[in-house]
């Protein structure tokens, strides 16, 4: 049985295909440790498995951040408002992924509505990292990466607006891939910020990581922004760096609550790449560090919107007073929303509402350009942009739940990417005061194919045991 | 000194696709409630919209119909605002740069007209037991989610009666165009109305309310009417019209605010993230061009021009294409009989005789018809006997000619036949015939009345008129 | 900045419930935000295209072909109120 959980998801397929390990066996195993859950990383366990058929994901569980919708399963995107909602009709990378072999084992806490970076706003309680159960796993994905990260389950998806899936992987010692906006379909994916929403694997290895993204991509036809990816998904293979150019941004050293150990595991690594064979210069992004800002106006003006649907009228939470329409909209929507969804959804209305438009959503989609074309120009002279994926490590539960800002500042690295469209990844990178750092890989849209091969072979030269906290 | 209404229109028309606009759910029609609905137009949590292609093209029909300029980009967005029958709290709308601008229908100029998706349907309960004996009300998600075109026109209408016109016009041109039902009555086709009124001659506009609720051709001309009579008394009175948005109740003919104590709308529009921009191909448009029907404005505009039908006539046969075609089936045929007199036959005489039914799918040939105006046009039958001919044509179709011969309703013609007929009136009309030999001119219809009775109306009368002048030596 | 008025002005635009307390409260911490966000509005952005979609896929659009709805029940499932095979809500204006 400790066998059985050493193994890498890609690893459990290939038992379970040369029939050296039975389905029902991992089901059994995984289906147990979930339901065991004592970092409140899982909302909702299956009770049986469901009959997945062949597949190349043969019979793997996996794990699906609770605001995918899932048909019948309690779907709840971490907010009260959804308490107990079950919806008629399953996500469609959800769908992909059942369809490739794998069962649904659970559902994971998240921050509500994918808002957060510590999986403390979630209205279920929050989640506990495995590295130390008295700190945060990261968020918004918080539950799938404690899970994975304390072998709760093999792997599981997420979902990244500004950092969302690549954060809480990096903080809880997983692997994370926040790919091309529209490679993955975000239907039945409850809404955050639309145009920023992207889903993801959290995995213990950069080859799981490319075996589940593989069959979650895709164009598909009831989401208008998704896309055919221009490449099959390949398993990476790469052993060196040779010829490959890294730019490392100018202003990673003096990034605002950069810690020491943080950028000292990540120079290990850019010198361990530079062994490999690549190229390493700096390189300069001269908007990204307005992505914040910019962030901090989209992302909150799309959710304001996105989220006007909870209204108490046709599921979810309602509360009802003795004086009609309004009332009940206000009570339901203030007693439903936890305080992090309010005050963003009161920032986006602000920054959307007359006279304030083009001072804040129009100059955020413009800064939004010249975020994209400093990565345009930047990928003429580098394949890949690489910096820590956090500033910081896992920090104590409750340390900046009275800062919103100081939260906001701890996606200063993964916010751009998703501003500009385009994939990057997380792998593990080494301790540092005995948590998890992240090292990040982004590249041009559609690189999924060359991110993965560089992740692997950096993953190898970094060597780091993604078990270690396994209970 | 007088004043001068000024009135533009923000029509709402309904297309009539298979589907939603953004989703697979088939349009409803008085299907029990919450029958027709999906996750999407639910706006169930994670549901996306994908706009319906044929909603898009139906969008660029009307754009080329009323002559507006093609967007080769244009994009959705989201319009924000929450009530109970709109379910994600926005409506999916165009703003800044819709499907189609610009453009003219008759005299009246096109502003914009863009896509967008109608609102569920509120139904008023009254009270309930589950809401603490509250005022309730239900919600229907059939009609949520069927495509709209809003059509905004320039404020170049002058007059009520010209707005309802025109409105008549837009019908047909929709119609036409097979886009929409366009029923009022049953909320396919609906009508706000922008009014202000200045003093005429004057150019700068006046404040204007706008004005809903007008479910009806006759409710938009009442409505407006109301409305520039209820500004021109508060400017007289020497009060300002205040900018704000009025019902018009049918029933008591009154208009009443629709202000409430909300704070003014703020839709907080922005680009609808979930959607992608409409391209425009210039394959896409050739291919609706060519779909396109002559469209009643146009056709209209031809006779009058072209063949130079009276404005009546001309509006009434581009108003029904079938007509129109039949009518020019039958002056093809016609070998040079005036266009208006075959107008007339059709618009008139046939039409009276067939009701809203085809012509073409009558028994009545073009041909049949061109041949009977001829006979009318050469003195060989009158005009009442061609009448009675056309009865027979429109019941057992025919030839005119062989039905003439056989009922005997050929004119009675000229010399000796009609001469002898006219010789016996005056013999039989003494008093009358001293009469007209007196001067009295119009004592000469009893002697007319004779000869029509004695030849049961074959004659022509005005040749009857000129014998018995020429008898009697007047 | 914005102050207690702006504040509940927006609160009213996205039917939002705010005590006494909450209003202050918002009102500081959305106006530190708001200062951070400021930062953009020294960018020289003049001729700069806002980026609405990070990625353009030309027209997507669906044929106009029927799929089934929801059954009734299903639809109204999760319904809070439900009345007369609708969703039942107070009356608006009531």
């Amino acid at each position: 049985m400790s066998d059985l959980l050493a193994l890498s998801a890609a690893q459990l397929a290939e038992r379970i295909r040369a029939r050296e390990l039975s389905r029902e066996e991992v089901w059994d195993t995984y289906r147990e440790r979930a339901a065991a859950d004592d970092l409140n990383a899982f909302l909702w366990v299956a009770a049986d498995a469901p009959d997945t058929g062949d597949g190349p994901l043969g019979g793997v569980p996996f794990a699906a951040k609770d605001l995918f919708c899932v048909r019948g399963v309690p779907s709840q995107a971490g907010s009260r408002i959804l308490e107990g909602y079950r919806p008629p009709y399953t996500a469609t990378a959800v769908e992909k992924i059942v369809a490739a072999g794998a069962p649904l084992l659970g559902k994971t806490n998240q921050d509500e509505f994918a808002m957060g970076s510590s999986n403390e706003n979630s209205g279920y309680g929050p989640v506990l990292n495995p590295w130390d159960r008295t700190r945060v796993p990261g968020g918004s994905s918080g539950g799938s990466a404690a899970a994975v990260a304390a072998g709760q389950v093999p792997w599981a998806i997420g979902t990244d607006t500004g950092g969302s899936v690549r954060q809480p992987a990096a903080l809880s010692g997983i692997v994370g891939l926040k790919p091309t906006y529209g490679a993955v379909s975000r239907y039945g994916m409850i809404a955050f910020a639309s145009s920023l929403d992207q889903a993801g694997p959290l995995t213990r290895d950069v080859t799981d990581a490319a075996l589940l993204f593989s069959v979650m991509t895709g164009r598909d036809p009831c989401d208008a922004t998704s896309l055919e990816h221009p490449e099959a998904i390949r398993l990476p293979s790469a052993q060196d760096l040779q010829g490959v150019r890294l730019g490392v941004p100018d202003d990673v050293e003096s990034a605002a609550g950069i810690e020491p150990g943080v950028l000292e595991a990540f120079r290990a690594t850019v010198a361990r790449a530079q062994e490999l064979g690549a190229e390493v210069d700096t390189c300069s992004l001269p908007h990204a560090r307005h992505g914040i800002a910019a962030y901090y106006v989209i992302a909150p003006a799309e959710a304001s919107s996105n989220l006007a649907r909870y209204d108490g009228v046709r599921y979810g939470l309602r509360v009802d007073g003795d004086d009609g329409l309004l009332a009940m909209y206000t009570r339901t929507r203030h007693e439903g929303f936890g305080a992090e969804v309010r005050r963003r959804i009161m920032l986006g209305t602000y920054a959307l509402s007359s006279g304030y438009y083009e001072a804040y959503y129009g100059r955020a989609q413009r800064v939004r350009t010249k975020i994209a074309d400093d990565f345009r120009a930047a990928f003429e002279r580098f394949d890949f942009v690489v910096t820590p994926t956090s500033p910081g490590v896992a920090f104590p539960l409750g340390a900046k739940t009275d800062d919103p800002l100081a939260m906001y500042l701890n996606d200063f690295f993964t916010v751009p990417m998703p501003l500009a469209g385009i994939p990057a990844i997380s792998i593990p990178n080494g301790l540092s005061e005995g948590l998890p750092t992240g090292f990040q890989i982004a590249g041009p849209a559609f690189s999924e194919n060359r991110i993965l091969d560089a992740a692997y072979a950096l993953e190898q030269a970094i060597g780091f045991d993604t078990a270690a906290v396994h209970a | 000194m007088s004043w001068e209404p000024v009135i533009g229109l923000e029509i709402h028309v309904q297309l009539k696709t298979q589907t939603k606009m953004f989703c697979s759910c088939e349009l409803s029609f008085g299907d029990p409630p919450n029958t027709h609905t999906c996750p999407v137009c639910l706006g169930l949590p994670g549901s996306l919209p994908v706009a319906n292609e044929a909603a898009i093209r139906f969008g660029l029909k009307i754009g080329l119909g009323l002559g507006c300029e093609l967007a080769p980009r244009s994009i959705f967005h989201r319009k924000n605002y929450f009530y109970p029958d709109l379910p994600k709290g926005y409506q999916i709308s165009q703003y800044d740069e819709p499907l189609c601008r610009g453009g003219r229908l008759g005299d009246v100029r096109i502003h914009r007209v863009h896509l967008e998706d109608d609102a569920a349907k509120l139904v008023h309960v009254g009270a309930s037991g589950r809401i603490h004996g509250a005022d309730s009300s239900v919600v229907d998600f059939n009609r949520g989610g069927t495509p709209l075109v809003e059509i905004v026109t320039e404020p170049d209408i002058r007059s009520a009666e010209r707005a309802r016109e025109w409105l008549i016009l837009l019908r047909e041109t929709m119609r036409q165009l097979e886009v929409s039902d366009v029923n009022m009555e049953e909320g396919s086709l609906r009508c706000d109305a922008n009014v202000s009124v200045r003093r005429a001659g004057e150019s700068e506009l006046g404040t204007k309310t706008e004005l809903k609720n007008m479910n009806s051709f006759r409710f938009v001309e009442r409505g407006i009417k109301a409305e520039v009579a209820r500004q021109v008394a508060l400017l007289e009175a020497g009060q300002p019209v205040v900018q704000e948005t009025l019902h018009f109740d049918p029933q008591s003919g009154s208009l009443t605010s629709l202000r409430s104590k909300e704070e003014a709308h703020d839709y907080r529009y922005f680009p609808e993230p979930d959607l992608v921009p409409v391209a425009v191909t210039p394959e896409m448009v050739e291919a609706v061009r060519a779909e396109l029907p002559e469209l009643p404005a146009e056709r209209a505009a031809r006779y009058e021009t072209e063949l130079a039908l009276s404005a009546d006539s001309a509006r009434a046969l581009a108003f029904r294409p079938e007509l129109g075609r039949y009518f020019e089936a039958v002056l093809e045929r016609a070998d040079g009989a005036p266009a208006q007199t075959v107008a007339n036959w059709v618009a008139g005489e046939l039409a009276t005789r067939l009701g809203d039914a085809d012509p073409a799918q009558s028994k009545v040939a073009p041909d049949a018809l061109a041949r009977l105006v001829a006979m009318v046009g050469e003195k060989a039958v009158t005009a009442g006997a061609a009448r009675q001919v056309l009865d027979r044509l429109v019941a057992d179709g025919g030839d005119p000619a062989a039905i003439v011969e056989a009922e005997g309703l050929g004119a009675v013609g000229g010399g000796d036949e009609l001469a002898g007929a006219v010789r016996a009136a005056i013999e039989a009309n003494p008093d009358a015939a001293e009469k007209v030999r007196g001067g009295k001119a119009q004592a000469i219809g009893p002697i007319i009345g004779h000869v029509m009775r004695e030849t049961r109306g074959a004659a022509d009368a005005g040749e009857v008129t000129r014998l018995v002048r020429e008898q009697l030596g007047v | 900045m914005i102050d207690r008025a702006e504040v509940l002005h927006v609160a009213r635009l996205a039917r939002l419930e705010l005590s006494e307390g909450e209003v202050d409260r918002m009102a500081s911490e959305l106006s530190a935000v708001l200062d951070h966000i400021e930062t953009i509005s020294e960018l020289e952005l003049d001729g700069v295209a806002p980026t609405s979609h990070v990625v353009e896929v030309g027209s997507a659009l669906r044929a106009d072909e029927p799929r089934p709805s929801l059954p009734r029940e299903e639809a109204l499932a999760s319904a809070p109120a439900v009345a007369a095979d609708g969703f039942e809500v107070p009356s608006p204006g009531a």
